[in-house]
């Protein structure tokens, strides 16, 4: 009986640090639970759950995507600027398509020439970034159509567009790595590569298109980012990669492989948007607020531990 | 030998969530002697023995060495009282060498400047030589333990445990169960040198033949209760069987040979530098065809090849008569084949997923060819393959870690059964599996030939090779170089060719 009280905890836990979380931060800061700062959050929360997810799905097949900042920093420049001189539309599309480039770029070289997948994605943050200034050339793009804008900043009913946007992904994602063969295979590729494959799982096509669709959502990430912001630079994003392992690893998804899943990292995202939300409010410098992720990372991982010894 | 008795296990018991793994279990083990533990799997001998190693706590029971009660907490504790264990599953580095394996924890030291202790490498690499020597392994202490084959580390893993000061007692689980008649043989006059030293062996097998050579006394097990010790001598294998099982298992291999249909499997010349070199075989449907050969002969390599694992220079491989070229698995897999490989639980199965999981891994496109997961189909698969090759599971959501050596077998057989893969190959499909667990998969792959599959077993079990096979190959350094059918295999025959004799008799 106690024993089942301690994993309902422990399963639960990390539902229960929002709870707390919320309530914490209504009762220090009146400004906390106004229609504004929760807009707010929420907004914030999209891009970062977005990266996310793609950050998600490399750790589950036992990778990792450290280029996901500077794709997203590439593919919204240059979209960016197509978006200015041309169309809109066109812009979208090439951005989606430069993500999608660079993402199956990485999946390449892990796959078909053996590259880990830190060193492969290392060199691609690079080579983007590099690009993203090259193509800039220091400038920056500013001032978009309301047209462009709206993805990125508008409002229905008063709640941001982006939270529409950010839940038809996770729709989206959770059917696909939960309810597919698709996703079965994911998962069974991060666990087991060999013995998936000799199941007859083609797995480098696997291994390519989890980091294909991994640049597609930088991508994605990329243009909603710079509609918010309603300017472009090469040095955008930059935050996003180390912030989306953070993201991640609060969920619950472990670095090992074939476990967790992008339904965590929703929670773990939030936790973290929350967090720094609340310090701000408090008006808690940023130097605290950096070791304070850093905590809640190991607290995390701490339950993460436990919770599994418990299930044994 | 002598009658004096040096370690006593007294009442041993040991609860594990759910399972009484030993319940008031007793042991005695004379000066000298090789004392066989012998049970099914799930019968306690692998708890016993990791409670006489310090690898768990018993919960209740005594233990003797020497007339004296002893408290084994620790491996360290049981080191040092000179008890040595060579688990079933290695304990190497991969990335360190063969002396750094075998000193680990225990490197040589000199005083270096400044008198500080430094690793004293000179005395390490010589004292490591030595020891390699006597176990009658000829390899050089510095090559790297990732870099042998497993029946290297499994040699590597026997001069570890001899490497303790003080040896008086050495634990062997399932020694022999990678290694080769050759080996095998090597590994016995290893054990009759250090039992005429004085130390005692408890040697863990299932292997009916080597326990008559090799054992003194016997000591059974069955679900984890003590059932009898008897002298190896006065009790034929039937009894030990029987003891062990709780039945009588009369005919081990079940073969019912019928007329062969057409080739479904034919390999033409097949080459692979340094690995083996114009291969030619054919099996034909209905047909169990056998390959024998030393760890190393190139079978596996031969198989991994048409399953399109890895890579070969040339030659042709045909499946029903048409010609094909595997660059993956997954197009083997489309070609109607299926492999259940040698390492069941790093290739054959996913061990982290669950049963059911397993089962539809390799169809996933068959059963759900919309690509969209039904929970409740999946579960009605795995349930018809659990009663189907009676696979001892609570349910089809079980994690396959948890499962026996046999029945996650089972699993990987239900995996490729599901698939109707029409040219099956089976690597070392019993190694470590029980008798129990055995005679069935034996009887599923007779079935299978039965019902008109190509079979290709590769086996470092001979009587299981002569026992199972339609018609046997025999491999030698990479090449094919004699065929039997079953009327005219002989062991002798084949292990002369095995080992490179020829036909000389």
């Amino acid at each position: 009986m106690k024993h089942n009280a301690i994993r309902f905890l422990l399963k639960y836990a990390r539902f229960m640090i929002l709870i707390i979380l919320l309530i914490a931060l209504s009762l220090l800061s009146p400004a906390f639970l106004t229609f504004t700062n929760i807009a707010n959050v929420l907004g914030q929360a999209s891009l970062l759950i977005i990266v996310s997810y793609g950050m998600t799905l490399a750790i589950v097949t036992k990778g990792i995507d450290l280029s996901i900042g500077s794709v997203l920093a590439l593919s919204s420049c240059i979209a960016a600027s197509i978006i200015k001189s041309q169309s809109i539309i066109l812009g979208i599309i090439i951005g989606l398509l430069i993500g999608l480039l660079c993402g199956s770029i990485n999946g390449i070289m892990i796959t078909k020439i053996g590259l880990t997948p830190f060193i492969a994605t290392y060199g691609m943050d690079w080579i983007a970034r590099g690009l993203a200034y090259v193509y800039m050339g220091g400038t920056q793009i500013y001032g978009f159509d309301k047209a462009f804008r709206f993805f990125g900043s508008g409002q229905i009913m008063g709640i941001p567009v982006l939270v529409f946007e950010v839940i038809f992904i996770t729709v989206v994602l959770c059917f696909l790595t939960y309810k597919t063969t698709y996703g079965r295979n994911i998962y069974a590729t991060g666990s087991n590569i060999k013995a998936t494959r000799l199941a007859g799982v083609n797995t480098d096509r696997m291994v390519i298109s989890v980091f294909a669709l991994n640049g597609l959502l930088a991508a994605i990430a990329g243009l909603l980012y710079i509609s918010r912001l309603n300017a472009a630079e090469a040095l955008i994003g930059t935050d996003f990669t180390l912030n989306s392992i953070a993201a991640t690893l609060i969920g619950g998804t472990p670095f090992g492989g074939g476990e967790g899943g992008v339904a965590r990292t929703v929670m773990g995202a939030i936790i973290m948007t929350l967090l720094i939300n609340g310090m701000n409010l408090l008006e808690i410098s940023s130097y605290w607020q950096t070791a304070t992720v850093g905590f809640v990372i190991l607290l995390s991982l701490f339950i993460e531990n436990t919770s599994k010894n418990f299930l044994v | 030998m002598s009658d004096q008795i040096i370690l006593q296990l007294k009442g041993i018991s040991k609860q594990f969530p759910g399972v009484k793994a030993l319940d008031n279990v007793s042991l005695d083990v004379r000066k000298g002697e090789v004392h066989v533990l012998l049970g099914e799997n799930g019968a306690g001998k692998s708890t016993l023995m990791k409670i006489l190693s310090g690898v768990y706590k018993k919960d209740s029971g005594k233990i003797f060495l020497d007339g004296k009660e002893v408290e084994i907490n620790s491996v360290n504790d049981a080191e040092n009282l000179g008890i040595g264990i060579i688990h079933q599953e290695f304990n190497l580095l991969p990335h360190r060498d063969i002396a750094q394996n075998i000193f680990l924890g225990k490197e040589p030291t000199k005083r270096g400047p400044l008198g500080v202790k430094v690793l004293d490498k000179a005395t390490m690499y010589s004292k490591c030589n030595e020891l390699l020597k006597t176990v009658g392994i000829d390899l050089d202490s510095r090559i790297l333990v990732k870099d042998l084959g497993i029946a290297q580390k499994q040699m590597v893993e026997i001069a570890k445990a001899l490497s303790l000061a003080n040896l008086k007692i050495l634990i062997m689980d399932e020694p022999t169960a990678t290694l080769t008649k050759g080996e095998i043989d090597k590994l016995f006059s290893i054990i009759r040198k250090y039992k005429s030293m004085g130390i005692s062996i408890i040697y863990i097998s299932h292997r009916m033949e080597e326990i008559q050579v090799i054992g003194d006394r016997v000591t059974v097990l069955r679900d984890g209760k003590y059932i009898g010790t008897v002298p190896v001598k006065e009790t034929p294998p039937s009894e030990l069987i029987r003891m062990m099982v709780g039945r009588e298992i009369t005919n081990l291999y079940k073969r019912d040979y019928n007329e062969p249909g057409p080739e479904a499997l034919k390999v033409c010349n097949l080459s692979s530098r340094g690995k083996f070199k114009d291969v030619n075989f054919s099996v034909r449907r209905g047909e169990i065809v056998g390959f024998y050969g030393l760890v190393g002969a190139g079978r596996t390599e031969v198989a991994k090849a048409i399953f399109g694992e890895d890579k070969y220079d040339a030659g042709e491989i045909l499946i029903n008569g048409k010609k094909v070229k595997h660059h993956m698995p997954s197009q083997a897999v489309q070609n109607k084949m299926g492999l259940l490989p040698e390492d069941r639980r790093d290739e054959g199965l996913i061990t982290k997923m669950l049963l059911k999981q397993n089962v539809v891994q390799a169809s996933l496109r068959k059963v759900f060819p919309k690509g969209i997961l039904n929970n409740k189909v999946e579960s009605q698969i795995a349930t018809k393959y659990i009663t189907k090759l009676n696979i001892a599971t609570p349910d089809e959501n079980v994690v396959v870690a948890s499962l026996s050596g046999g029945n996650q077998q089972k699993v990987v057989l239900a995996k490729w059964l599901l698939t109707d893969s029409e040219v099956l190959i089976f690597d070392e499909p019993t190694r470590g599996i029980d008798v129990g667990a055995k005679a069935e998969i034996y009887e599923l792959m007779n079935d299978l030939a039965k019902s008109g599959k190509a079979i290709m077993m590769i086996s470092s079990d001979l009587p299981e090779v002569i026992g199972l096979s339609d018609r046997i190959y025999v491999m030698y350094q990479g090449k094919i170089v004699a065929e039997f059918s079953h009327e005219n295999a002989s062991q002798e025959r084949i292990v002369n060719f095995a080992i490179g004799r020829g036909d000389t008799l």
